[in-house]
């Protein structure tokens, strides 16, 4: 299963990747690839842009959008103009 | 399992967890494994069953009783927080090497390097899947491109739909409310029979919408064309009203059009709500497709109120 086309917003600096595949180790969809000692996207599509390759990069090769992919979330911080959040995140309890 | 389905329909949902800290399985010594897991009971119990049999150390983060990969992707479940519980239980001291392993869905909210620079632990990313950990230690933690992956299966989608039926359902009670009252209204008054006989197929097309949006669209995720959730929603929704159509008056144009115009978009706006629980969506996509829906529900809305009133006045024309 792929969502929509075109507008995951992954982004490699190729001129700070060092290729040590710590990217590839975590991505859950298979988005990446080490070749010539450089990591490279080859599956765009299928990034949900979690971020779990940006923050595992010690040299900050990677960039994404991180955030919650959850449409109540988002129409929440429309109308309120915050954040967006599950809607409980702030308190002690928890949803997701 | 009785608490495992009353979870999943949110009845204690959000207060599901267990103490953080340290705990052992089996007899784990000063050479055995330690894993990460948040404190959420049905994550928790789930890796403790696949442990069986093996002897190692789990370390449990206060994730507000949140599954690994949401708390990851909040925080919770990260750095500072596995920092804050490496000290506290003072692992350095328990056990004598410089491994640890932390569920690959925890990886959005860790960065292994900071873990090492301010601990000396080195970051062992396990398995996606609690049912690969036994082979991934056993091969010198490795795991495959398969236990990378994460799956999203017919399975998968059926224990969500609960958490996507119960909110839809909370609001029909209002839903159901307006629709007695625009049906009951005449000019004699407020009718309770014409509320009845008028609004009984408009809660029926309610309910199917919910059906179509929060059951059949996530479970048929995969079968339903187009990417978008709120094309997907749409075109079960559209499937599901219908053949439900001869419910209502054929003659009356203005009502009919209200109806295939509202209910597959109520469909629609249900069916995007699960963007938010699937394991492929992500953020930017999300905000590309409301921009486009949520003005166009709003419209909908509008013009399909218009069109119910417009029948009714007509109705009374005639009488």
């Amino acid at each position: 299963m792929k969502y929509l086309k075109n507008v995951t917003s992954i982004k490699i600096n190729p001129d700070r990747c060092t290729g040590c595949g710590v990217c590839l180790e975590v991505c859950p969809h298979d988005v990446l690839r080490v070749g010539n000692g450089k990591a490279s996207i080859i599956d765009r599509d299928s990034c949900m842009e979690c971020g779990a390759c940006v923050s595992n990069c010690a040299f900050a090769a990677l960039s994404v959008d991180k955030g919650v992919g959850c449409a109540a979330a988002l129409i929440n911080s429309m109308i309120t103009g915050g954040e967006p959040t599950c809607g409980c995140s702030s308190s002690d309890s928890g949803c997701c | 399992m009785a608490d495992n389905i009353k979870c999943r329909i949110s009845a204690f949902r959000n207060d599901y967890r267990i103490a953080p800290g340290l705990y052992a399985v089996g007899s784990p010594d000063r050479n055995s494994d330690i894993l990460v897991s948040a404190n959420y009971k049905l994550s928790f119990d789930e890796l403790r069953r696949e442990l069986t049999g093996l002897d190692l150390w789990v370390l449990v983060l206060d994730t507000k009783g949140i599954n690994v990969w949401c708390a990851a992707g909040k925080g919770t479940f990260g750095t500072e927080e596995l920092l804050k519980r490496m000290t506290g239980t003072r692992l350095d001291k328990i056990v004598d090497h410089k491994r640890i392993i932390i569920p690959q869905l925890g990886a959005p909210g860790v960065s292994a390097h900071k873990i090492r620079q301010t601990t000396g632990f080195r970051v062992y990313y396990g398995p996606v899947y609690a049912r690969d950990i036994r082979a991934y230690i056993s091969d010198g933690y490795k795991a495959t491109r398969q236990m990378r992956r994460i799956d999203f299966t017919l399975m998968d989608r059926l224990v969500l739909t609960p958490m996507e039926i119960v909110p839809a359902m909370k609001k029909y009670p209002l839903y159901a409310a307006i629709v007695l009252l625009i049906f009951g209204i005449q000019p004699s008054g407020i009718i309770f029979r014409d509320a009845f006989y008028g609004g009984l197929p408009f809660l029926v097309f309610g309910l199917v919408s919910v059906a179509a949006g929060a059951f059949l669209t996530p479970l048929l995720l995969p079968f339903i064309p187009f990417r978008a959730f709120a094309v997907k929603g749409w075109l079960t929704g559209m499937a599901a009203v219908l053949p439900l159509l001869g419910m209502i008056d054929r003659s009356d144009a203005l009502l009919n059009s209200a109806v295939l115009l509202f209910f597959p978009f109520m469909s629609s706006y249900i069916a995007l709500q699960f963007t938010g629980s699937t394991t492929f969506t992500g953020m930017t996509g999300v905000k590309k497709e409301l921009k486009i829906a949520v003005p166009a529900y709003i419209g909908i809305a509008a013009v399909s109120l218009i069109l119910v009133i417009a029948s009714k006045v007509s109705h009374w024309g005639i009488i």
